[in-house]
């Protein structure tokens, strides 16, 4: 080992070049050659699940994920992340920014990957125990301490300005729950209408997510990295619409704004002088 | 609930913050802000922004120290290390200072502790109100929660701001604060019973609590706090050849996972 810092990885492994210490050989993801194997017979997300999880999915494993990301793909651009991205693109941001606009919209407790972290942490805590999940969503902050994640304002996994489930829920979860090789998207469709009678409000995306998230084994951790991943496809390619369309169409709120404490108008200053 | 939050808001928004009178006047929290705020400097301009309050020349000077003197142009540091990535790959400026920024909302140093340390100090000044001994509520805190944020320090075991910091609150007059000695007795108790250090969350969050800075408030006032010192790491990594900021070989990394299988 020649250079002074290292990093310790159990997903991947590189072998160089002769000529080049810098340059990749061979790429190996647990175990994978990556460029020499995976490439050809595996599907993306087969290998996605392999870097998260370390091991090939089973077939319906790959089949879940995919079709989660399919599910999660795009929220369309009423979503706040979606048009977080869209305020980027139609100024003509950089395409990263428009991207870290949407994670970091994205990122938070409604509808967001942290209330993907709350709810995949919940199925750890209480599978698939109806009293116990009641209790949880009863009071989610219980054991809350200060942090710079502030209480959630809501049951998790649930959609607080709801009225009922929405079509386009009830085919995922539906679809997700036919498909899951684990139990969790099953019980939740079995148990949504007891779930969302006790919470007052219908189930949410991020509900479901987590539970397939949970049948997939994958952790709160991971769940919200993959949650706030898969999403990006609708932000950018709405982000790129808007870059397309112009700013002339794009809605600009300002006269839908009003102050509760206008000081008024004050005189301009007076710059005659440079014949503006 | 219901739908209801979304049809009273979905075409106004009624707000104390401010609005952009486009081609006329700008208003933040009540005041014009180019005739009442433009001659603000930018630190009480930006502490009025999220306070809307008013702090005093001495208070202004201690804040402003906060980012002066954490403002590391270190590019071993995690965020300049971000910020001197980004510039080593030829990323833009703001998306690499907007990177770093991002990732001081971090758990062992950064955001995370300001807040908690912050709690941590009111949460003690209220017990301490009540007659509780400041012995018993530490011991409290640590078996409750395992650990008190601002103590101990990841990598270093001295935190070289400490001494200049104390000795600005005194030439500022502002030594005797209430937090400010809860942090210090707190310090001594902890190096007695287990030996650790004192870094400057501590000090820094129990100075913003002698102000009277909320959690959020202080958060927010903090968020950019190490961007001074990004911008030159930032800049190095930008100036070096591509690619040039401590490059790694194919053989460091140190591999611990599974052995060669085929798919």
């Amino acid at each position: 080992m020649s250079g002074k810092y290292v990093y310790h990885s159990s997903i991947w492994k590189e072998e160089p070049e002769k000529d080049n210490p810098f340059a990749t050989k061979t790429a190996y993801c647990h175990g994978y050659d990556v460029y020499g194997d995976v490439l050809k017979k595996a599907s993306w997300f087969e290998y996605l699940y392999l870097m998260f999880k370390g091991d090939k999915p089973s077939v319906q494993q790959a089949m879940l994920l995919e079709k989660l990301a399919i599910t999660l793909a795009n929220p369309g651009p009423r979503e706040a992340s979606v048009r977080a991205a869209m305020n980027g693109g139609v100024a003509g941001s950089r395409n990263a920014a428009s991207l870290m606009a949407a994670l970091a919209v994205g990122a938070g407790q409604y509808g967001g990957g942290h209330e993907v972290f709350i709810a995949v942490n919940a199925w750890e805590t209480f599978g698939t125990d109806l009293n116990a999940w009641q209790q949880f969503l009863s009071n989610p902050n219980q054991g809350y301490e200060e942090d710079i994640w502030l209480p959630i304002e809501h049951a998790p996994g649930f959609e607080p300005n709801g009225e009922s489930f929405p079509l386009t829920l009830r085919l995922t979860l539906e679809h997700l729950a036919e498909i899951s090789p684990g139990s969790a998207l099953r019980w939740l469709l079995n148990q949504r209408e007891a779930l969302e009678l006790h919470v007052g409000y219908p189930l949410a995306m991020s509900g479901i997510a987590a539970a397939a998230f949970h049948d997939l084994g994958i952790g709160s951790h991971q769940a919200s990295m993959l949650f706030l991943m898969l999403r990006l496809p609708g932000a950018a390619a709405h982000a790129l619409e808007q870059r397309e369309l112009g700013w002339k169409t794009f809605p600009y709120y300002g006269d839908s704004i009003t102050l509760k404490n206008d000081p008024g108008s004050s005189a301009t200053p007076n710059v005659s002088e440079f014949n503006l | 609930m219901s739908n209801h939050q979304l049809l009273e808001n979905e075409n106004k928004l009624e707000t104390a913050m401010g609005k952009a009178y486009l081609c006329e006047r700008v208003v933040m929290r009540g005041k014009d802000l180019h005739h009442e705020l433009g001659g603000y400097d930018w630190l009480r301009f930006y502490l009025f922004s999220i306070t809307g309050r008013e702090f005093s020349e001495a208070q202004l000077t201690i804040l402003n120290f906060f980012w002066v003197a954490t403002s590391y142009p270190d590019s071993s540091i995690w965020p300049n290390h971000v910020a001197a990535l980004s510039g080593s790959a030829r990323s833009t400026a703001s998306l690499s200072l907007s990177a770093g920024m991002a990732v001081s909302e971090a758990s062992v140093y950064g955001r995370r502790p300001d807040r908690k340390a912050l709690d941590f100090f009111y949460r003690t000044g209220v017990a301490l109100k009540s007659g509780e001994t400041l012995e018993h509520f530490v011991e409290s805190e640590l078996k409750e929660r395992k650990r008190i944020y601002g103590y101990g320090r990841p990598l270093a075991s001295i935190d070289e701001r400490i001494p200049h910091t104390l000795t600005l609150l005194r030439e500022l007059g502002l030594e005797k604060g209430n937090h400010l000695n809860i942090a210090l007795d707190v310090y001594r108790y902890l190096k007695k019973t287990r030996g650790l250090s004192m870094n400057i969350a501590a000090l820094y969050s129990a100075v913003a609590a002698d102000i009277g800075l909320t959690l959020e408030e202080y958060q927010q006032f903090m968020t950019p706090a190490f961007i001074g010192g990004m911008v030159p790491c930032y800049q190095d990594g930008r100036d070096k050849p591509e690619g040039s900021f401590f490059p790694v070989r194919c053989e460091n990394i140190v591999y611990g996972g599974q052995a060669v299988r085929d798919w």
